[in-house]
């Protein structure tokens, strides 16, 4: 639809020179805000077609020449520049003007990225806000902004950002505690909030212990939790491995309420060793099959 | 008779007694076609042709007729034999068949001689070998093979807790609006990357790492670039990866360009993706008594041993090998062709090119497994 009219749009533009040769009877404001009434007074007498094109909006009415022809406020709704012609027979008469969006905000469109990161990263987390008039078109006139970050230990971080071109934006650091921070996004009474993620880093050590299971070694980490304290989530992967004789045995285990357990055969002589990614852990020497 | 008749009466004689040659004295390397058995099934009057009857009849699963000529029969059903060679449980080998064999004479006395047969089965991953020792033992005048039976182990009935972990996945729906947040794609990592010039082509090796919290889905696509920038050729890793990634966990990754040249690369765009999935974090598969085999069989063995209770029909295992400097020196994989039954070790082997084997300094082994409806 929208590359329709657009099409026409052009069309129209072009064919606006030959419209605007013939004496203009009628006079369209050169700016209306988007969803304003207003009306154009025609002259002449009999009937007319009135077409008006624009980037969003495309509409045809049959009117009266000599009336004034009134636009409601539902009629014209997305800002950007128009071509208006009005035919009686063979003869057109056009004109051109902008629709421009509201001064009043009324809806935000807030982008926070990303949705979910590691604790204490400076300048880790961006907003990005578009702030918007009820037709949902982009305010250009610089408004001001205020982000919020509120993280899950109760603090708050605030920036304030004034609109360019109707686009604000701020970075700011993640929290240190893990757990959901709320980010929100207020300009006037508009306000809008999104839901980050603070997750745990990297585990800051691995440390397992060991006790004997008859033949078997059974093998159980310590809670791991990163260097801010906050637990690692479950799921991440504690890699076992044991050496011994020119051999070696690995599993990679899951950590499962917070450890990572596994049993492996006791050898003599066995070197296990653990690591969670990049992180490698303590080491566990098998003497004499135990 | 004229040159020309007596040319064409030669070629006649000639036709005719090669064609009695052939029937008589079949060539036995076409033994190694299992489809070209019909012709040559009947004879078991020697060891050899004893071996090649049954490998032939196996390669037209002909089970009834492979499993009544065997010697050992007595000692079980034809239904275990079939499932020897064709698996079960959705193994690979299940899906496989017989693309060849290879028949070896060891020894031979007057009543009994010893063969190793290399089966050759085709998979959708490409051919996997199932070596076989096979004793031929001699029944009045014929021969007879004894077929060494390699039973699959019986899970003895017991009970298996695991705390089951798993994520699932609520994307943006088509009515949110736009800007509205979506979940985070995981955050992956490339840690090491190498490239080498092998085989009159190059061979990127490297290494990435799901530092996320989330399972991943991961992908690495390459681009060679020569010195003005312009693309040589992409590739991405297809199989020589493990696509699911838990939450710090490591990957390799190997990428083969064909036909070009280290030294006409100037530079390597590599782009890892990664997408949310659902995933589960069982099972967990223990990769036990791995060990460097030398030259000339070059290899990477070891056993797999499903710690959980779920029967997992086809594992994926992937080695990354370093050399003494912990640089990355090859990746390899393997797909044992076994279901992997609870609490049951299943071997595994995977080459290794001789000339790499040699700068071996260490290795880690990781496995992807897959189970009907499931991937992990």
């Amino acid at each position: 639809m929208k590359r329709w009219a657009t099409a026409l749009c052009g069309l129209l533009s072009l064919l606006a020179p030959y419209g605007l040769a013939q004496p203009s009877a009628w006079r369209f404001p050169p700016t209306v805000q988007a969803g304003t009434a207003f009306s154009v007074q025609t002259s002449g007498s009999g009937p007319a077609t009135l077409y008006v094109v624009g980037t969003g909006d495309a509409l045809q009415r049959s009117v009266q020449l000599g009336q004034s022809i009134a636009f409601s406020s539902e009629d014209l709704r997305n800002a950007g520049h128009y071509v208006a012609l009005l035919v009686a027979g063979t003869e057109t008469q056009s004109a051109q003007f902008d629709v421009v969006a509201s001064t009043q905000p009324a809806g935000l469109s807030f982008i926070a990225k990303p949705s979910r990161l590691p604790v204490n990263q400076v300048n880790g987390l961006s907003g990005v806000v578009y702030v918007l008039d009820a037709f949902r078109n982009l305010l250009v006139q610089p408004q001001r902004v205020t982000f919020e970050l509120s993280d899950p230990s109760g603090g708050t971080q605030s920036r304030v950002a004034t609109t360019r071109n109707g686009v604000a934006w701020v970075k700011m650091n993640s929290a240190t505690k893990a757990g959901s921070s709320q980010f929100r996004a207020s300009s006037g009474d508009i306000r809008v909030q999104r839901a980050v993620l603070n997750v745990p880093g990297e585990p800051c050590t691995v440390k397992m212990n060991s006790h004997g299971a008859g033949q078997r070694i059974v093998l159980e980490t310590d809670p791991l939790r990163d260097c801010n304290g906050n637990a690692v989530p479950d799921g991440t992967i504690v890699t076992f491995t044991e050496v011994y004789g020119g051999q070696q045995t690995t599993v990679d285990v899951p950590l499962k309420r917070g450890v990572a357990r596994t049993e492996l055969l006791a050898r003599s002589r066995a070197v296990i060793s653990v690591a969670s990614g990049v992180v490698m852990g303590n080491e566990i020497r098998v003497s004499g099959g135990q | 008779m004229n040159k020309g008749g007596l040319l064409a009466l030669v070629l006649a004689i000639a036709t005719v007694g090669l064609v009695v040659v052939g029937t008589v004295w079949p060539n036995q390397s076409a033994a190694a076609n299992p489809d070209a058995g019909a012709r040559l099934a009947s004879g078991s009057s020697s060891p050899q042709d004893a071996v090649n009857t049954l490998l032939q009849q196996i390669g037209r699963r002909d089970w009834s007729a492979a499993y009544s000529g065997l010697a050992n029969k007595a000692d079980f059903s034809e239904a275990e034999f079939a499932s020897d060679l064709t698996g079960n449980y959705g193994s690979l080998r299940t899906y496989a068949l017989l693309d060849g064999f290879d028949v070896h004479p060891l020894r031979a006395s007057t009543d009994e001689a010893q063969f190793r047969a290399n089966l050759r089965w085709a998979s959708v991953v490409g051919t996997f070998d199932d070596p076989r020792d096979l004793r031929v033992v001699r029944k009045g005048d014929h021969w007879q093979v004894a077929w060494p039976l390699m039973k699959e182990a019986r899970v003895p009935p017991q009970v298996i807790p695991v705390n089951y972990l798993r994520w699932d996945v609520i994307n943006r729906g088509p009515q949110d609006d736009w800007g509205t947040q979506d979940v985070e794609a995981p955050h992956v990592r490339i840690v090491a990357m190498h490239p080498v010039d092998r085989g009159g082509g190059v061979v990127i090796l490297g290494e990435l790492l799901n530092e996320d919290v989330v399972p991943a889905f991961v992908t690495v696509k390459a681009a060679l670039l020569g010195a003005n920038g312009a693309t040589l050729a992409t590739e991405d890793s297809f199989d020589k990866i493990s696509h699911l990634l838990l939450p710090k966990q490591v990957s390799p990754f190997r990428i083969d360009f064909r036909n070009v040249r280290l030294s006409q690369v100037d530079s390597v765009h590599i782009q890892p993706s990664s997408s949310l999935v659902s995933a589960s974090a069982d099972p967990v598969i223990g990769i036990e008594s791995q060990k460097l085999n030398p030259v000339p069989d070059a290899s990477l063995t070891g056993e797999l041993l499903n710690q959980s209770g779920q029967v997992v029909n086809v594992a994926h295992v992937i080695g990354t090998f370093y050399d003494g400097n912990g640089q990355i020196v090859w990746v390899a994989d393997s797909y044992p062709s076994r279901a992997l039954l609870p609490q049951t070790p299943v071997p595994f082997a995977i080459a290794l090119p001789a000339d790499v084997s040699s700068k071996v300094a260490s290795y880690h082994v990781m496995t992807t497994t897959y189970r009907s409806g499931h991937a992990q």
